[in-house]
């Protein structure tokens, strides 16, 4: 028994190294690339520095972060009702909304992002004379291109229904707004002091999920023709070789250095709870 | 009807001023083909603990929610005070309730779970520590008030539940199997605890059991259902010693059946005639029921009966005996008494000389 756990202590190692390997090799290789001087044989962050230096960088970032923000807002606020309102009261439409949230993975993105251009140039045709005709063009404004929280908020609805999903899982939703409700609760305040409070983590994993989503997309958002982060530093990574490699290390970090805070802010509030107790 | 002293709480938990009459009238509910309450009838006195019993189906469950607006009914009426409350929502029905699997708001302390309700109703943060502290204290709990429901045991769970469905200090209290989750021992404990508290704070309660000895031991009255309907309704000791129905009677503690035939306005059984308590039906062969500790039993090597089975349950000894026409028919006797006959003697049956409880007779292996 003892001689078999370790045998498996030494697989689980060993396949962790190769996973490891397969990771870091190619990262610390670009790393490496992206410092190395090769004139003077010595390392400079020359292109990390004038990556940042570039016109637009904390634009097209900021864009990229208030567009994951609002996206996730959205989001949330569209599937956690609908969610808890088709466990509660009407178990059998679950797979319905399940199916309808799925449908986006089988959607080739290009295939959504023609229809949403199909829209665009279709809607002003048609709707010069309506007040809709100002929606549609407020909807494109480059400073905050509320069609592209649209297309996101459509490409994150799987992982988010499947990660709020498991979190509804594993509560019972329905003893526990009754029993606030018993305790003087309005409906919607019962899911919200108690079914919410009680989803924190699968709400940031589904946050998370949507996030990293929305940073790396690029495919729209180039198509469309607006600039957020992707974007950008796809343009601006052309240039030099080197360059392009330090573009593609610096998304991953801000991507990386995103999810971490998201999932610090859900651990520092478990971490006080068992301080506590 | 018992009327439960309303004697002062030792806690200095204020005593609820009004604790309400609940009524159901002819309420019917159907679940498309399902019918969980059938013309249900019954009336919950103030103050007084009555148990919902009857096996499982028989809408107890469906009758609570209703009460506690989680459910809504078909036809008929829920009177709370000589109020219906139909339109009520349950968040405004002041009903407390403790549910059957364990209901705690896992993000909350036990503290936090136990002023949920008031905080709710917007007291003032140190009214609410002071109150749901009062309420710990009340349920033997005050040193768990910083812990988290998932670092409790179930049975310190469903007190903080009661704790909870106590802190608004409702006009019923609604209790819907709360310690069928838990162990023996356990159960046995909150069983006199909740009918303690429940006596102290002179509270309407309603609780849901299908466990007769549980629905016995702490009752005031006990409520039969079956099928959707009121079955009997009386106080423990009526319900196990006059039941009015077999169905009553063999739900309630243990019942033996044997054959009978009618003579005259009475039955005659093993050859000899008895009074009957109740109706005898019309029509159909018939069955006499049977309490095992009414039943005598003799050592006799000419006896009608047969020992099959013995089970020791302490001071009595259970008997199983097999008459002539195969019926078995069990015995309770003094653990002494019970040595003298032993597995495979025979023996002679006595019956009760007072009146029996008659019934069609069921045939076997039904
Ligand atoms: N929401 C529902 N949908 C469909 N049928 C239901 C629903 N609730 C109850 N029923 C049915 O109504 C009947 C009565 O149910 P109820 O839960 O009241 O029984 P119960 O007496 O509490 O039983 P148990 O002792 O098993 O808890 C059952 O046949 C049940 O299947
Ligand atoms: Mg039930």
């Amino acid at each position: 028994m003892a001689q078999l756990i370790s045998r498996l202590r030494l697989w689980r190692g060993f396949v962790l190294l190769l996973a490891g390997i397969y990771f870091a090799v190619p990262l610390g290789a670009s790393v490496l690339f992206s410092v190395d001087n090769p004139m003077t044989k010595s390392w400079s962050l020359r292109a990390y520095t004038q990556l940042l230096g570039a016109p637009g960088f904390t634009d097209s970032l900021r864009l990229s972060l208030e567009l994951a923000v609002v996206t996730v807002a959205i989001l949330l606020l569209l599937l956690v009702p609908a969610m808890v309102a088709t466990r509660l009261g009407a178990p059998k439409l679950r797979p319905v909304l399940e199916l309808i949230c799925s449908i986006p993975l089988v959607v080739p993105v290009v295939a959504l992002t023609t229809g949403i251009i199909g829209v665009l140039r279709w809607g002003p045709d048609y709707l010069s004379t309506t007040p809709l005709f100002q929606t549609i063009l407020a909807i494109q404004n480059p400073t905050f291109p509320v069609v592209l929280v649209i297309a996101y908020v459509l490409m994150a609805l799987p992982f988010a229904y499947r990660a709020i999903d498991a979190g509804l899982g594993a509560v019972d939703v329905k003893t526990l707004v009754e029993a606030a409700r018993s305790c003087g609760a309005s409906f919607p305040r019962a899911v919200f002091t108690v079914v919410v409070p009680n989803l924190r983590t699968s709400l940031l994993n589904a946050s998370a999920l949507t996030v990293a989503l929305v940073l790396g997309e690029y495919t729209t958002a180039s198509i469309l023709g607006f600039t957020p982060f992707t974007v950008w530093i796809a343009a601006n990574g052309k240039n030099d070789g080197q360059m392009s490699v330090a573009v593609s290390i610096l998304s991953l970090m801000i991507v990386w250095i995103v999810l971490l805070l998201i999932s610090a802010a859900g651990r520092e509030r478990r971490g006080r709870k068992s301080a506590r107790s | 009807m018992t009327t439960t002293p309303l004697n002062a709480p030792p806690t200095g938990v204020p005593l609820h001023p009004g604790s309400a009459t609940v009524e159901f009238r002819s309420l019917r509910r159907a679940f498309g083909t399902t019918t969980a309450l059938d013309g249900l009838d019954l009336t919950v006195h103030p103050g007084e603990l009555l148990a919902l019993l009857g096996p499982s189906g028989c809408g107890k469950t469906t009758a609570l929610r209703i009460l506690a607006g989680f459910e809504t009914h078909d036809s008929g009426e829920v009177l709370v005070d000589g109020e219906d409350v139909t339109k009520t929502p349950a968040h405004k029905r002041d009903a407390g309730m403790v549910f059957q699997s364990y209901s705690l708001f896992p993000h909350l302390t036990a503290a936090d779970n136990v002023a949920f309700g008031l905080k709710m109703r917007g007291s003032s943060k140190s009214d609410r520590r002071k109150r749901a502290m009062e309420l710990l204290e009340l349920v033997g709990l005050p040193q768990r008030a910083e812990h988290f429901p998932h670092q409790m045991s179930g049975g310190q769970q469903q007190r903080i539940a009661l704790a909870r469905a106590l802190a608004l200090q409702p006009r019923v209290l609604l209790l819907d199997e709360p310690l069928s989750a838990l162990d023996a021992k356990v159960r046995l404990n909150l069983r006199e605890e909740i009918r303690r508290l429940q006596q102290d704070l002179g509270i309407t309660t309603l609780f849901v059991t299908h466990d007769q000895e549980e629905a016995l031991s702490m009752a005031d009255r006990v409520a039969v259902l079956r099928a959707g309907r009121l079955e009997q309704c009386a106080t423990p000791s009526e319900l196990y010693a006059r039941p009015t129905t077999a169905f009553v009677a063999e739900f309630v503690g243990t019942m033996s059946r044997i054959p009978a035939y009618r003579s005259g306005d009475g039955v005659e059984v093993l050859g000899r005639r008895h009074a009957v308590d109740g109706v005898v039906p019309a029509d159909g062969e018939l069955d006499v029921l049977v309490r095992p500790e009414n039943v005598g039993l003799t050592a006799a090597a000419d006896g009608g009966a047969v020992v099959v089975g013995a089970s020791f349950l302490g001071a009595v000894t259970r008997l199983t005996v097999r008459l002539l026409d195969g019926t078995e028919v069990k015995v309770d006797l003094a653990t002494e008494a019970a040595a003298l006959l032993p597995v495979g003697g025979n023996a002679h049956l006595i019956l009760p000389d007072r009146p029996v409880l008659v019934d069609r007779r069921v045939k076997s292996g039904q």
